[in-house]
């Protein structure tokens, strides 16, 4: 009756082989026999927040090894004033609103989110690309479909790519919101103050496969500090942080690449050309890390007609922050999730405060669902 | 008859009478049934267990099923897992206007041949048709009767120290199926919904292995869900080893591109058995003979009282020995940003 049983493959697939405890096992001994000083790193990507957490490695570490969660969930960083305006526009007559699912539950202002504003009438999407947001379009012309970009240098070439596609049919009733945000100068931003706590970086390695290690580079040659482009497996993740005890402890602050199966020393400069062929930097605002200059992407005056921020006159409404919530602090790698007073009492997922505490990638969510400490440090 | 299922087949009147004999009489025929009485006189002798579930899924057929053999095989499922033989079922159809009639005679007819190799009969049954968008195509609930094999019958509150925790095959199978049909992914593999009865297996449990203190079928949420669950209501700890989770190879590498987790993702044909360590390799061999228990595991352990994990807590052992929470997850798992 059903097909079964006959094709179980035998090929470990990479996050299994990756896993192995015999690749593992050596790289941690390694790491424990090398380590001769205190190392605090940080990540700056939501799924190497969880992938640490998942594969138990924050278990496996030895304590002088501390893990820091950077600004590298999208939606975490995605500032107040920015939900805002998306419940704005969710609020407009004749909008249907195309989304990413993690944005459904961001609280905003009031604690109102696009799921609220959906039970209440607001017509919102989940989609999983935004080709599905210009599906919608070509299926709603009644409706002005407007797709939220929210994400880093990985997400937005295919944002780029809908827009190209979306002009080149002549669609009239799709538009962008770019909330998209640029990796390397939110990094700059937080070495401001020198960043004594940390020291060294993972860099991301979805994003890497886009930007290459060039713009990573100011790291190590202006702020002393080493980087490591890294995979998200654990024998990845153990590998990486070998190579930056090894620039720590050899005194050599490099920016190196430890994910050469994805990602090319120059990146993606195809991705990249078509990314700056439909938006260029300007000025964004982050959570915890407040405006930052050429850090975000906007919509290029040609393509005008479909940026949401244009056609529907939209200004960032004012935010008055979240009470309590210190998000921002905890994005800066300042605050582990359980020294926020909020956290697992008045802040969890099932009733998050902040946007942490909402994505799956947040620093907070991956703490509450997957640490057995739950009181602060 | 017409091509599609339109407002006068939910009447009562004639288009009613026509669409119950000509698709659902016609597959889901036998004794009881047959008398069209207003209820179903059942035989039925001492304990019995009986459960109820409704049905929505996007898409009504995917690889490995259709919501029909999926409404059969959950209820005959949930009813299992007290230990006990399923008899009967009620099948009510929630149908949309417009929903083409061959797709509905499709769902129905494999609805029949799910119950006929479940040993069940449906034996009362309802239709209504309700206008375009009030439904998505077609929602079935079912609900099943069954008598009690087991004494004391398994339940999610008798999980013990020094248990061990068995589980019957792959998990995340049939939630990866929907989930990528739904979105319009294609994934590599031989990617199929492991939907499937698990009366048989769970009843040569109950019988020929015994003292079986949990049986549970983790369904939506997945394994770390349905694992949480048993944690909480036994009040007892619970540590599990990633590595000998069986998952398939497709479901892992699929899950891996989207960022999911195949632990939490739904399964129709996969049971979980919580019995005395002793007992462990008997219920294995029981569960292995079963065609649906080819890859059945011992795959952790139910920790002594006072164990620093803390009661209702679930441990997981990861692959490379770490060590984490697996808990309950918010929501329903949503793909990857970038």
């Amino acid at each position: 009756m059903r097909e079964r049983g006959k094709a179980v493959e035998n090929r470990l697939p990479e996050s299994l082989a990756f896993a192995d405890p015999a690749l593992c096992r050596p790289l941690l001994d390694r790491l424990r026999r090398d380590l001769d000083r205190p190392l605090r790193f940080m990540e700056v990507c939501g799924t190497h927040t969880v992938a640490i957490f998942r594969s138990g490695l924050r278990s496996l570490l030895p304590k002088e090894i501390v893990h820091l969660s950077g600004p590298g969930c999208p939606v975490c960083v995605t500032h107040d004033r920015e939900i805002a305006a998306c419940l704005a526009l969710a609020g407009r007559e004749g909008t249907l609103l195309a989304t990413f699912g993690d944005l459904m539950r961001v609280p905003g202002p009031g604690g109102a989110s696009l799921k609220t504003a959906k039970a209440q009438g607001a017509e919102v999407e989940v989609v999983y690309s935004p080709l599905d947001a210009l599906r919608l379009a070509r299926q709603r012309p009644d409706r002005a479909v407007i797709f939220l970009g929210v994400g880093f240098e990985t997400t937005a070439p295919a944002v780029a790519a809908a827009v190209i596609m979306a002009r080149g049919e002549g669609l009239r009733n799709f538009s962008v919101l770019s909330l998209h945000k640029l990796v390397p100068p939110a990094l700059e931003t937080l070495l401001a103050d020198g960043a004594p706590d940390i020291d060294a970086f993972l860099l991301p390695g979805h994003v890497s496969t886009i930007l290459g290690l060039a713009p990573y580079r100011f790291l190590a040659e202006r702020h002393g500090k080493p980087g490591v482009v890294g995979g998200f497996e654990p024998a990845d993740i153990l590998q990486a942080l070998l190579l930056l005890l090894d620039m720590l402890r050899t005194g050599k602050t490099a920016v190196r690449n430890q994910y050469t199966r994805a990602v090319a020393p120059e990146g993606n400069p195809r991705a990249r050309e078509i990314l700056f062929s439909v938006f260029e930097p300007a000025d964004a605002l982050w959570r915890g890390l407040g405006e930052i200059p050429a850090s975000g992407l906007v919509l290029r005056e040609q393509y005008g007609d479909l940026d949401a921020r244009r056609l529907f006159d939209l200004e960032l409404p004012p935010g008055a922050g979240i009470p309590g919530c210190r998000c921002g602090d905890v994005l800066r790698g300042r605050l582990s999730p359980p020294g926020c007073p909020l956290f697992g009492s008045v802040c969890t997922p099932s009733a998050p405060v902040g946007p942490c505490m909402v994505s799956a990638e947040g620093g907070c969510a991956a703490f509450f669902t997957y640490s057995e400490q739950r009181e602060g440090t | 008859m017409t091509s599609v299922v339109l407002l006068d087949h939910g009447s009562g009147g004639r288009a009613s009478r026509r669409l119950i004999r000509e698709v659902f009489m016609r597959h889901l025929s036998n004794p009881v049934l047959d008398t069209m009485d207003d209820a179903a006189h059942l035989e039925l002798s001492g304990s019995l267990a009986m459960s109820t579930d409704s049905f929505t899924v996007d898409p009504p057929e995917f690889p490995g099923g259709d919501i029909g053999s999926l409404a059969v095989h959950g209820t005959v499922n949930d009813v299992a897992m007290l230990g006990a033989r399923p008899r009967y079922l009620s099948c009510a159809f929630i149908l949309e206007e417009g929903l083409p009639l061959d797709l509905l005679e499709r769902i129905v007819r494999s609805m029949g041949q799910a119950a006929r190799a479940a040993g069940v009969w449906v034996v009362t049954g309802d239709t209504k048709v309700v206008p375009r968008g009030a439904a998505d195509k077609v929602f079935i609930t079912t609900t099943g009767i069954g008598e009690i094999l087991a004494d004391p019958a398994p339940a999610g509150s008798r999980a013990a120290a020094g248990d061990a925790v068995l589980l019957s095959g792959t998990v995340g199978d049939h939630g990866l199926t929907i989930l990528s049909r739904r979105a319009g992914l294609a994934l590599d593999g031989p990617l199929a919904s492991d939907s499937a009865p698990l009366h048989v297996m769970a009843a040569s449990l109950a019988t020929e292995v015994g003292d079986i203190h949990v049986l549970r079928d983790p369904t939506r949420g997945g394994l770390a869900t349905t694992l949480n669950e048993i944690a909480e209501q036994s009040g007892v700890a619970c540590e599990i080893r990633e590595e000998a989770i069986p998952v398939r190879s497709c479901v892992a590498s699929g899950c891996a591109v989207l960022g999911l987790d195949p632990l939490y993702l739904a399964n129709e044909g996969k049971l979980l058995c919580i019995l005395p360590e002793a007992k462990a390799a008997g219920a294995l061999a029981v569960m292995r003979r079963s065609p649906y228990g080819a890859e059945a595991a011992v795959i952790g352990r139910i920790l002594a009282p006072g164990d620093k994990a803390g009661a209702g807590r679930v441990i997981l052992i990861t692959r490379p020995g770490g060590r984490r929470l697996l808990g309950m997850l918010e929501g329903e798992q949503l793909p990857r940003i970038c």
